[in-house]
């Protein structure tokens, strides 16, 4: 068949799509429940109206987000039993339970917790109240570590056997799969991109209203505890990028290898900044190159041996018999660069907030700033010119989506980099798919979803326009005087809802 | 009783928490056409369920999530075999949800209305469907010897199946109705009573068809006692409304759910999902179930983390115990 065509092809297109959107939701809710749960705290705990008025309004968004987030992640509970039946039969025992676990606690925690956060404005105590968006962000946080755990199985199996017998595998160091270090390395770079994600979300919102000098005192709050978290969700996003870059050398060496379009093994290896390679031949046309900095990136040194994508595809060869075990390189290549490249740019933009917008470190006097007025920016003696200021707005403004590139491209990168296994050494992608499941039926799905979300999409970006321009709400008596008991105040009976739908 | 059939009726209990969750609220969510009268109506519905909705659904991913882990080839069958079927349930929960919360974004009327036609539509679909899957599931399926689904489309919608899926969304439209009937307050609470006597009547002609149908078909004694447990209860259900007694009422229709997946499961076990081209080819509790130790650490799962779920869930409940009625709704718009 036409392998365009070809029920694997259209699978892996639905998987593809319908999970990059997906993950671009997840970092959002992940980092906002918790940014939104701190505004909270700092609420509960001052009694300053700016927090609440900031809860109020990063809350709005978070819930818009997250509305998406859930609806999608539907899709993928049941997406492995529609597409991938044979995978599915070849890992349930493994994978399964991760999945199980996550619906079990997680989701069950995040769905019931938002509904009494939504809705408990008015029917439960301050402190109440406010636990439950901590529950939210709990569960958020379960969530990800339990499906990440599930990928990371899927990079780098362990804590199995396989059943000759059943033609399975099967769990059976369940601990193992939790605590492996790719599962580890996996989720402290996932979260810490999260906080990365809302970050510069925040910043760049923030920055909009700044530059208006509207809502100053909640948007120079929020300004802060954006930069702040964008500078150390991205520190630990490179440091915890490092480190499971080290642990993919070690279990992948093929996806490293062409992470770096690095045809042939040199010792010592170079970082590739450019490059166009001639996939065919199996070499770089064109390559611009750091000396060294790959050994470092893969072992720690700058000496040391790197196999190149040849060398580990004849050493494949010998351990799995013949094939081809590249994955498409100029994907993993670009890949790989535009996970960074977006990544970095958000974090060094963050790093110069933090500087630039100083309360006091080597600030003079003449220029730190009251709670109601925007900050200046000062790069060493003086505030930067208007024209300079309103340029870092926006460019705040305009890149607060570098993270949800660089996020996709990241997934793309270590799942199409792990290619052509579905389950690394185990279990190739192509023997995936369901052999009951028609291309008609493939492609149905696949538009269905794909317009479905294009609309979705369009409704959600209009809606978070809307009410980030609307900006923070003004606070009513009920918000001032929330209820002492739970189930709220049951003697005026006629009294409105703070909140309904 | 082995760990298999342990997980065998812990998936029973699970797709009974979701019928008698989501149930109440699909058929809410069928009533905003049936019962409501103008838009604020509406609006009560939905707010009746607007703090749970989210919490009940979860019941189906767990249900889909267990059913993977102490069942992957149940798993792998059903889904990839009930591809579009499944595929237009997921349409529908994806476009239900985003419906709930965003309608209330906006003030302007159609958006408000195009969203509360979603809701209808998306409710009364899905609830449609799981009736024609699990008629599907009870009666058996054409799986060959790969355990491959190797029917057509075409063959899901037989009459028996399709006769399922009428008396689940009639089962789940009088739940929603009575669940009204006890949430609400004013003229709305007195007319989702006289809806539930009509939508009772023609769900005990329903349901005492399809069940009959089941038992007779593939029954045995227990799913007989299920089968009178069921249709007793509805009839129950259906007298307490008329008593005026709305917390039975409710409690009665969520016994007739949970009686009637009972008998689902009754009927199929020690199948999982019956093969009608061979019985050898049929899953089992044993040819489709996970290993012996997968199994054990989902069953710690399940007994340490369901009763907390209950307890929270419940709470919630609690919670939001209030009746509600036009006059407690909020701005249009927020």
């Amino acid at each position: 068949m036409d392998m365009a065509l070809a029920p694997e092809t259209l699978a892996r297109w639905q998987f593809g799509i319908t999970t990059v959107y997906h993950f671009l939701f997840v970092p959002l809710t992940i980092s906002l429940a918790a940014l939104t749960a701190g505004l909270q705290t700092a609420w509960v705990r001052t009694e300053k109206e700016k927090y609440l008025r900031a809860t109020k309004f990063w809350g709005k968004l978070f819930l818009i987000n997250i509305a998406m987030g859930v609806v999608t992640g539907i899709v993928q509970e049941f997406q492995f039993g529609m597409n991938w039946s044979d995978y599915s039969r070849f890992v349930g025992d493994v994978f399964g339970a991760p999945l199980a676990f996550e619906a079990l606690i997680a989701f069950f925690f995040e769905s019931t917790f938002i509904g009494l956060w939504i809705f408990g404005w008015d029917k439960l105590p301050k402190k109440i109240h406010l636990a439950c968006i901590w529950m939210v962000s709990i569960g958020t946080l379960l969530s990800a570590y339990f499906i990440l755990a599930a990928n990371s199985w899927m990079q780098h199996p362990v804590g199995y056997r396989i059943n000759e017998e059943k033609g399975r595998a099967e769990l059976t160091d369940f601990w193992a799969v939790l605590t492996q270090n790719t599962t580890l390395n996996q989720v402290f770079h996932s979260f810490s991109a999260a906080f990365l994600t809302g970050g510069a979300f925040m910043v760049g919102i923030a920055a909009f209203h700044l530059m208006r000098k509207k809502h100053i005192p909640v948007m120079r709050t929020s300004l802060r505890l954006g930069l702040v978290t964008l500078a150390v969700g991205g520190l630990l996003t490179a440091v915890s990028g490092d480190t499971l870059g080290k642990v993919m050398y070690e279990q992948q060496p093929m996806k490293m290898a062409a992470a770096e379009a690095l045809w042939d093994g040199e010792k010592p290896a170079p970082f590739s900044v450019f490059a166009y390679g001639d996939v065919d031949e199996g070499h770089n046309k064109v390559a611009l190159e750091i000396p060294g900095l790959l050994s470092f990136l893969a072992h720690s040194d700058f000496e040391s041996y790197v196999p190149g994508i040849n060398d580990t595809n004849e050493a494949l060869q010998k351990q799995f018999g013949p094939g081809d075990y590249k994955p498409i390189v100029p994907v993993a290549y670009w890949g790989f660069r535009w996970m960074i490249g977006f990544g970095m740019a958000s974090f060094s933009l963050g790093l110069l907030g933090l500087w630039l917008t100083r309360k006091r470190f080597l600030l003079p006097a003449a220029w730190r700033t009251g709670e109601d007025e925007v900050p200046h920016l000062v790069l060493l003696k003086k505030p930067l010119g208007a024209r300079l200021t309103r340029l870092y707005w926006l460019l705040a403004l305009w890149t607060m989506g570098f993270p949800l590139i660089a996020n996709s491209w990241g997934w793309i990168f270590t799942e199409m980099g792990r290619q052509p296994w579905v389950v690394y050494g185990l279990f190739q992608t192509r023997d995936a798919v369901s052999p009951g499941v028609s291309t008609a039926e493939v492609l149905t799905s696949m538009i269905a979803f794909t317009l479905l979300y294009a609309v979705l999409a369009v409704i959600e970006v209009r809606l978070l326009v809307k009410y980030v321009k609307a900006g923070p709400p003004e606070l009513t008596e009920a918000d001032l005087n929330p209820p002492t008991k739970i189930g709220g105040d049951l003697r005026d009976a006629d009294k409105p809802m703070a909140f309904s739908y | 009783m082995e760990l298999h059939d342990v997980w065998f009726v812990l998936i029973a209990v699970l797709w009974t928490g979701y019928f008698f969750l989501e149930g109440f609220d699909f058929g809410v969510g069928v009533l905003t056409k049936l019962l409501a009268r103008d838009r604020p109506e509406k609006r009560v519905l939905i707010n009746t369920i607007g703090p749970v909705w989210d919490g009940n659904e979860v019941w189906l991913l767990t249900a889909g999530g267990a059913t993977f882990a102490a069942f992957p080839e149940w798993y792998a069958t059903l889904f990839s075999g009930f591809y579009l079927p499944l595929l237009v349930i997921l349409l529908c929960l994806i476009v239900r949800g985003v419906a709930f919360e965003y309608r209330v974004k906006r003030p302007e009327e159609n958006w408000q209305r195009n969203w509360e036609t979603a809701i209808f539509w998306t409710s009364l679909v899905p609830a449609f469907l799981w009736g024609v899957a699990f008629g599907n599931i009870v009666r058996g399926v054409k799986i060959d010897r790969d355990l491959e689904y190797v029917g057509s489309l075409w063959d899901l919608f037989n009459p028996y199946a399709l006769l399922g899926g009428l008396v689940t969304l009639a089962l789940f439209t009088f739940h929603g109705t009575v669940f009204t009937a006890l949430k609400t307050v004013g003229e709305i609470r007195e007319r989702a009573r006289v809806l539930a006597l009509r939508v009772g009547l023609v769900t005990v002609v329903l349901a005492v068809l399809f069940l009959l149908w089941t038992q007779i078909d593939s029954g045995d004694g227990t799913s007989l006692v299920a089968l009178v447990v069921a249709v007793a209860a509805l009839v129950a259900a259906l007298m307490a409304n008329q008593a005026g007694r709305e917390g039975w009422s409710f409690t009665l229709s969520g016994v007739t759910i949970v009686a009637t997946v009972a008998m689902f499961f009754l009927t199929l076990f020690p199948n999982v999902m019956p093969s009608t081209l061979d019985a050898d080819w049929s899953l089992t509790v044993t040819n489709a179930s996970s290993s012996p130790y997968t199994l054990k650490i989902m069953t710690w799962l399940a007994a340490i983390a369901t009763p907390v779920v209950v307890v929270y869930q419940g709470w919630t409940y609690w919670v939001f115990r209030k009746r509600i009625g036009t006059q407690h709704l909020a701005d249009a718009a927020h």
